[in-house]
């Protein structure tokens, strides 16, 4: 019986990584056809030297950010979430907040089954809620553009990461605080006297956060401190 | 065809796409939903996660309606619209669009009012191009990744719970460390003044907002905490995360009013 579940989990498993393939690669022969399908009914040809000029000086950073990038949300996304969120963006502010957020509620692990689901039921709700309310935004654009641009609102919305990280922050490190002391110091020496560290570099420092911290709880744990 | 940044026929080529996005979505949903009925585990969970979700969801998707707006001041409404749905953020796009300007010898803010479909389909590309690196590479390293975790998992379970606690710390390490990356304007400013390197300028104080919403966040998060153990409100529980953020976001309003912009 027990051997029975255990090929279950594996072929859904497996079922989850060939679905997610299929709509990725779909969705990327998609998103590749829009330029080709719009430069197509406009009789319209890129030109080609700016392709390559904004290439050269946007994709190296942007590849090589990515690929750090996908290394190190998909042990926090799960399988399922990991398809999804690289298709639908906004990983570190929304989806992967969301999805954190949810396998703390349900009190499941993220490496086990029931938090693949969690965390996959997470994420698709929220990728369906914003591309809702993208869409009632681009409906309504005319109206709302005075209020969401309105100058006092500007400061909430200006203030949205801290106010997650916040939320977030409190619960994560309270429940981890040997774990946590070291990175949270090393982060905020880095980002209060390096210069160059600030909200567009964020991203970037998540893998050093990420692999500091993995290092660290090594150290920590061999030692028997956790 | 006469080529506008606002032409319906862009509307019609996003809105196939957006209706693809929603569809996968839907497709992931369902069919965790489904694997949850099979593993039998308990409904009011689950159901509980979606309107969580969903509810956690709304502050940030409207602050992505706000990029979309102004994005669409150089862009036209459609494509900005696509790239914030579909893997795009505020700062890469508008770092693309800029480069993508750039390499037709022009500033994005040159093309409002004049963007011509080759230049359109050249930013297209270039803002594409750039940012698939995710779409592709999740499906050649996503299983092989999963595969290591559950053979750590079955190696030493302790240390992996550990591993699994680090990963998340990691990245909120780095967005606390972030929230604190403009306080240095308190001394580096002059008569109260800091002026950043694109001669923008700011109030001493103003390196201190994040830090206070991130405070009141925190101290509401807490404060939801204790009221669940205290009343037993466990319902508190799904909500306390929206309640902080958004409460945490208002609370910006008057520190910016006393602390300056």
């Amino acid at each position: 019986m027990a051997k029975m579940k255990t090929n279950n989990e594996y072929s859904y498993m497996d079922s989850v990584h060939r679905d997610g393939r299929i709509w990725n690669l779909s969705m990327m022969v998609l998103l590749m056809a829009f330029p080709v399908v719009v430069g197509l009914i406009f009789s319209a040809m890129p030109d080609w030297a700016a392709v390559g000029k904004g290439l050269l000086a946007t994709a190296p950073m942007y590849w090589a950010v990515g690929v750090i990038e996908t290394i190190t949300y998909i042990p926090m996304l799960g399988a399922g979430g990991s398809y999804l969120s690289f298709v639908t963006g906004n990983i570190s502010n929304l989806k992967l907040p969301c999805a954190l957020n949810a396998l703390e509620n349900a009190e499941v692990k993220a490496q086990s089954e029931e938090g693949e689901i969690i965390s996959t039921i997470a994420i698709a709700v929220s990728s369906i809620v914003t591309t809702l309310i993208i869409i009632i935004g681009v409906i309504l654009i005319v109206p709302l553009t005075p209020i969401l641009s309105s100058e006092t609102l500007k400061p909430a919305f200006d203030q949205m990461l801290p106010a997650l990280f916040g939320g977030l922050g409190v619960v994560f490190v309270s429940k981890n605080v040997k774990l946590a002391i070291a990175p949270v110091l090393l982060m905020l020496i880095l980002f209060i006297f390096v210069p160059a560290l600030n909200a567009g570099t964020v991203g970037i420092m998540v893998p050093v956060g990420v692999v500091f911290t993995i290092v660290y709880a090594r150290i920590i744990y061999k030692r028997g401190w956790l | 065809m006469e080529f506008s940044v606002n032409h319906p026929i862009l509307f019609l080529l996003v809105g196939v796409i957006i209706t693809a996005v929603l569809a996968q979505s839907a497709y992931f949903l369902v069919k965790s939903v489904k694997r949850a009925r099979v593993l039998g585990m308990d409904m009011t969970k689950i159901r509980k996660t979606i309107v969580t979700a969903a509810i956690f969801t709304v502050a940030p998707a409207v602050s992505i309606v706000i990029a979309v707006i102004s994005l669409s001041q150089s862009l036209g409404i459609a494509l900005p619209w696509l790239r914030l749905s579909v893997v795009g953020s505020l700062s890469y796009e508008a770092i693309a669009a800029a480069n993508a300007a750039s390499g037709m010898g022009m500033k994005l803010s040159d093309l409002v009012g004049n963007m011509t479909a080759s230049a359109y389909v050249t930013i297209m590309i270039v803002m594409t191009v750039s940012i698939m690196v995710g779409i592709w590479l999740v499906p050649l390293l996503a299983k092989k990744i999963q595969s290591g975790l559950v053979s750590f998992e079955k190696k030493d379970k302790k240390w992996s719970d550990t591993l699994q606690n680090a990963l998340f710390i990691g990245m909120i390490s780095a967005f606390v460390g972030y929230v604190f990356c403009d306080l240095s304007r308190l001394w580096l400013a002059q008569d109260g003044v800091y002026v950043n390197g694109d001669g923008e300028v700011f109030s001493a104080t103003s390196g201190l907002i994040p830090v206070l919403v991130m405070v009141v966040a925190a101290v509401i998060m807490a404060l939801c905490g204790l009221m669940m153990k205290l009343f037993k409100w466990k319902w508190l529980n799904d909500y306390a995360l929206p309640i902080s953020m958004v409460l945490g976001m208002l609370s910006a309003i008057p520190l910016t009013a006393l602390l300056g912009g």
